[in-house]
């Protein structure tokens, strides 16, 4: 189960998950995330209440972070040690801007 | 020791991974290690239903065993697919950056690193890969 909520205010997005980002909730992110990061400079994913990702919600990230590289900034809030663990073993600890 | 069967597509997943925590309930399991085994057996069993039968479907076996010896989890899968070792692929380099980044490889990549153990073995026409983690 995952739970998407967003926030948008002109070119900020404010994406919070909850719940799980694994290979059967991952395409519904990315639903929710077409055709928005088209009008987004700046975009913001809370993940304060992200339980479990797995590599099918890292696949996600990366390619957001690579569409925010080229239009404006993403930022990861509220990583919880659990998911932390895993940006840093597959180095995602050192692709995303992590606050 | 114990099995489920079931059919080798990506919609079971949540059946899998129930299966898998329903056995990890009956032990004292970290929520750590347990957030680990769910993302070893999703990885494993996705690759099976997106890659092994690749001109149709087909079955998947999953076997959840404890060595109380060890304190470890033991839990396999099995498939009649396409001889594959997940083993057998390259790790991602992890210090790429974004634009560099390739995500495939990132799924196996990780239950290698977050497993006590990894085996593949090919025997009577079937792929069996077994993790083995330790939460005792």
């Amino acid at each position: 189960m995952l739970n998407i909520s967003k926030e948008q205010n002109g070119g900020d997005l404010k994406v919070s998950l909850h719940g799980r980002l694994d290979t059967t909730t991952s395409p519904q992110l990315e639903e929710e995330l077409k055709g928005e990061l088209d009008a987004t400079s700046h975009l913001v994913f809370d993940l304060s209440a992200l339980e479990y990702i797995s590599s099918a919600g890292l696949r996600v990230l990366l390619s957001a972070q690579k569409t925010m590289n080229k239009q404006g900034d993403m930022l990861v809030t509220g990583v919880t040690p659990e998911i932390m663990e895993i940006f840093e073993v597959t180095g995602f600890s050192d692709i995303l801007t992590i606050q | 020791m114990n099995r489920i069967e079931i059919d080798a597509v990506v919609d079971n997943l949540p059946k899998v991974i129930d299966y898998i925590d329903e056995n990890l309930d009956h032990y004292d399991c970290s929520m750590k290690a347990r957030t680990q085994i769910d993302i070893a057996v999703e990885e494993l069993f996705v690759n099976i239903a997106n890659y092994a039968y690749p001109e149709g479907s087909g079955k998947a076996t999953i076997t959840f065993d404890y060595d109380e010896e060890e304190g470890a989890v033991i839990i396999s899968f099995i498939d009649s697919g396409i001889p594959y070792d997940p083993l057998s692929r390259e790790d991602p380099d992890v210090s790429l950056p974004a634009e560099e980044r390739q995500i495939g490889g990132l799924g196996i990549f990780m239950v290698k690193k977050s497993m006590d153990d990894v085996r593949y073995e090919y025997v009577n026409n079937m792929n069996k890969t077994s993790i083995i983690k330790k939460i005792g």
